[in-house]
């Protein structure tokens, strides 16, 4: 990105020049400078459009992994006012609605997995349907689905998947409110009736990781982290229902702008008026493919813990946290000293609330919620506790990967999938994945440096580091 | 109009990443995602191609025999929201019946309706896997003619 455009608004905060219109465009870019050189222009030309929406509360932000995505950036942050004409975005909360992570910490150590890493791999690759064309072990019949998307996470559990005390431990206690699966569409339904509990392609994994270094002592006992612990992530999220959801809603949504007067610097960021009967419908579906995720998440939670429970007897798996990072939920926040009730689009953004958020469960009030980092195969993750000045910075925002650094096509071109695999075995990462293609992209050098946006997230103010997690087993789609 | 088309007319995927990217291949970078651009001597062929360039995404089309048919039709007067219909209705097809596509033809009748057809067969352990495209975006969305040449883009979501 052509820094010269931006100027510095404290540590890791950037504005933007005033250009010919001699005012400044309501956005803030979270990062240190080296990662925002790094960004693409079109990050900025996609923020600055955001902010041009009807009703944006605050600023339109990215956050220190941003990259460029459609419409939205990728990594962008932007609340509407309902009152104020505020709008609803398919696009700003993304195709794959609710993807996020959820990870489980075990009470297993490297130094007892160490010699069952491969045969666990081997496994999780057989039990856990990922990729292309891969259907789910457990088909559900449409009316069954629709209980799913009312019901979460606990309908879930409440079906044999995952424990009660998973519940406490996800956002929105497992269940999202307000969802309206008569605006799904049938397609979208019968898309998903065998996809749940499937992991996905791209950049969705599961990941078997070890606590490798820990920041912040007292954050990490809260977390219930140790070094040389075993923790196991899954990064998923609505699978077809949510692209579905996505694709039938942008469509909608581009098609009905012109009654409803709002000028679209791009049609990518086709959207509806929140207090409209196309963004209420669009709401109802939103919310129930956030069920879904949650729901999708639970049962390859459960998957996982079978999985492990038959190679180390004994093992106990608990949910650490769940968050999903593509999302746009109504939440109250302060701006300039009032309290307004706001949409708030977090695209490819987590979640990050301060100690004390009365959402957060009891156990996490202390040190604030735990918001995750994931990196790519090789690279290594991130765990990271909410801050309390992040609500004032960015909605109590913050990063959610390392971010692309260069596109799949040039990774293609640079890495080959053996060549990724053989090499990251080597350094005792076992990777599991039907397509050499997928490796190939999600090559670890295809991302920014985790440690990089770890870092820039506290410089910025958005959530400070607690431990970092360095990967033994990846499942990839 | 683009009846017939031949599957093969974009790179085969069986090694995937293997293969280093070339000159004249159907994709243009795009950061998260990956970039679509096709031509052909009608607009229908270039919506054929640009078929055949997302599915080879997730395999080698040359590896997926015809055995089953399933045909579409939509309106749609736009004709950069028709290659995003196109390009999503036939993935939604795929995910709904579990069928790999392997050869897709397209027409448009004077009434502007497009019918669509795709050739695939149900997923075997056999076919090489690539990535899954989930849906077709407004990005770089684009269909030109010039030249007496049909060009159209758009970016997957994958």
């Amino acid at each position: 990105m052509d820094i010269s455009r931006l100027e510095n608004l404290g540590p890791g905060r950037w504005g933007v020049i005033p250009g010919t219109e001699k005012k400044r465009p309501p956005v803030v870019l979270f990062g240190t400078e080296p990662l925002i050189r790094e960004m693409d222009d079109k990050v900025l030309e996609q923020i600055v459009n955001t902010s041009r929406l009807p009703g944006l509360a605050g600023a339109a932000m990215t956050m220190p992994d941003a990259h460029w995505g459609y419409g939205f950036p990728i990594g962008g942050v932007a609340a509407f006012d309902p009152g104020q004409g505020g709008v609803i975005s398919a696009g700003g909360v993304g195709f794959d609605i609710s993807c996020g992570i959820r990870t489980l910490r075990t009470n297993l150590t490297i130094d007892r997995a160490a010699p069952s890493l491969e045969p666990l791999a081997d496994e999780l690759q057989r039990r856990v349907p990922a990729g292309v064309g891969q259907g789910s072990s457990f088909p559900f019949s449409l009316p069954e689905l629709g209980r799913i998307m009312e019901g979460g996470a606990i309908w879930a559990v409440e079906n044999g998947f995952g424990e009660k005390a998973d519940l406490d431990r996800i956002e929105e206690g497992g269940c999202m409110p307000g969802a309206r699966p008569e605006s799904v569409s049938e397609k979208a339904k019968i898309r998903q009736q065998e996809e749940m509990g499937t992991l996905g392609s791209g950049n969705h994994y599961m990941e078997v990781q070890v606590v490798d270094k820990i920041q912040d002592p007292n954050a990490a006992k809260a977390f219930g982290l140790f070094e040389g612990q075993i923790l196991v992530s899954l990064h998923c999220g609505s699978r077809g229902l949510g692209h579905q959801i996505g694709t039938d809603y942008m469509m909608d949504f581009v098609k009905a702008a012109p009654p409803w007067k709002i000028a679209l610097p791009d049609r990518e960021l086709a959207c509806a008026p929140i207090r409209s009967e196309a963004g209420q419908r669009y709401i109802g579906a939103m919310n129930a493919a956030i069920n879904v995720a949650l729901a999708n998440r639970q049962i390859l939670s459960q998957t996982v813990r079978n999985v492990m429970e038959e190679i180390f007897p004994g093992i106990v798996l608990h949910t650490l946290y769940d968050v999903s990072h593509n999302t746009c939920k109504e939440e109250t926040h302060r701006i300039n000293g009032k309290s307004r009730r706001l949409w708030v689009h977090r695209k490819g953004a987590t979640r990050a609330l301060g100690p004390g958020h009365p959402s957060l469960p009891s156990a996490y009030r202390s040190p604030g919620q735990p918001v995750f980092i994931g990196g790519s195969m090789g690279s290594g993750s991130w765990i990271l506790a909410g801050v309390s000045q992040s609500e004032e910075l960015s909605f109590s925002s913050a990063s959610h990967g390392a971010g692309r650094s260069m596109s799949r096509h040039e990774a293609l071109r640079r890495f080959s999938g053996r060549t990724v695999k053989k090499e990251l075995s080597s350094r005792g990462i076992h990777i599991r994945s039907n397509s050499l293609r997928g490796i190939a992209e999600e090559a670890p050098g295809a991302y920014k440096d985790i440690d990089l946006v770890a870092e820039a997230t506290e410089i910025s103010g958005l959530a400070r580091r607690v431990a970092f997690l360095r990967p033994r087993v990846c499942l990839k789609g | 109009m683009g009846k017939g088309a031949a599957p093969k007319k974009n790179r085969p995927l069986p090694e995937g990443a293997d293969l280093p990217a070339s000159k004249g291949d159907p994709y243009f970078p795009h950061d998260a995602d990956i970039g679509i651009a096709t031509c052909g001597k009608t607009l229908e062929e270039a919506f054929v191609r640009a078929a055949e360039a997302a599915f080879s995404l997730m395999t080698d089309l040359s590896t997926v025999h015809p055995l089953q048919t399933v045909d579409l039709s939509f309106v749609e007067p736009d004709e950069e929201l028709a290659l995003v219909t196109w390009i999503n209705r036939l993935l939604t097809e795929s995910d709904i019946r579990r069928l790999a596509f392997g050869r897709f033809e397209l027409e448009r009748n004077a009434a502007g309706r497009w019918h669509g057809r795709a050739f695939g067969e149900p997923w075997r352990e056999t076919h090489p896997r690539g990535i899954e495209v989930k849906g077709a975006t407004l990005s770089h969305l684009s269909v030109k003619h010039e030249g007496g040449l049909w060009t159209v883009r758009l970016v997957v979501d994958v």
